[in-house]
């Protein structure tokens, strides 16, 4: 599966046909509390991570939100 | 465009900076200079003398409301530009409020919760516009780490790692640069072909 994450391209190593963004975040081993999620350019809420499916050619975003300023 | 042309352009627009600390002080106030006709400034805190490592405040501000002082900076280096000053801890009800008229919004805030409670309220009511978000400039050094990424509307600017801690302070050069890099990308929006018809 071929998508591009944070305006690169990605190959997911994976069998599947489409995933969750949960399982995308699980697969990056990205573990921050604090995300900012976009596919398609479209905001996806937390509560949505395990709902919303990704598929080849999707365009995702993901943003790590840190402390300062 | 010479400077004047610039700075006739900038008068028609307004920019909302959510924050009054490190990067919402340094970054009104460049675009103060610079000639932006109004900004829509919002802070909750008072000025600590902590914060003159980094914040565009002076010793005797000490104890004032941060929002009400940066408008007084702001008006002695600019008494042109219009500043709507709001006391507030925002809120996703305040900030559609307070920026909905806003051209471009600036994420000034400090904690990762209110960048990321922001970053949601407006890719959610404001589609169309451009966010300029501040992520990652703790520290000293490693001016090559820092970078500007377009993530359609929304524009972060900083290292994306750096995170400020009780040993990884944020100090006035990185802040500084940081958000002086995002009111460029203000500039850079304004003053480009997109805006080129839009009053």
């Amino acid at each position: 599966m071929k998508i591009n994450l944070n305006n690169r391209d990605e190959i997911l190593d994976l069998e599947l046909k489409q995933i969750t963004i949960q399982q995308l975040l699980d697969y990056k081993k990205f573990s921050f509390p604090r995300l900012i999620v976009r596919v398609n350019d479209k905001l996806v809420k937390k509560e949505n991570y395990e709902l919303t499916f990704i598929k080849d050619g999707d365009k995702v975003d993901i943003i790590h939100m840190i402390s300062g300023g | 465009m010479n400077f004047n042309e610039i700075k006739s352009k900038l008068s028609k627009y307004t920019v909302g900076i959510a924050g009054c600390g490190g990067l919402g002080s340094n970054c009104a106030v460049s675009l103060a200079r610079v000639g932006i006709g109004k900004l829509v400034i919002a802070d909750f805190d008072v000025i600590e003398e902590s914060n003159l490592n980094r914040q565009y405040f002076f010793y005797d501000q000490i104890g004032k409301e941060k929002v009400f002082a940066l408008k007084e900076n702001i008006l002695k280096i600019n008494p042109n530009i219009s500043v709507e000053a709001i006391k507030v801890k925002l809120n996703p009800e305040e900030i559609i409020k307070y920026y909905k008229n806003c051209d471009i919004i600036v994420e000034a805030f400090d904690k990762a919760e209110m960048k990321e409670m922001i970053v949601e309220t407006v890719l959610q009511n404001f589609p169309d516009k451009y966010l300029i978000c501040g992520v990652g400039l703790a520290g000293y050094g490693k001016n090559e780490l820092i970078k500007t990424e377009k993530f359609g509307k929304l524009i972060i600017v900083g290292d994306r790692e750096n995170e400020s801690n009780e040993n990884n302070p944020p100090l006035a050069p990185r802040v500084c640069a940081v958000s002086n890099l995002m009111a460029n990308v203000v500039l850079e929006i304004l003053l480009g072909e997109e805006y080129e018809n839009k009053s």
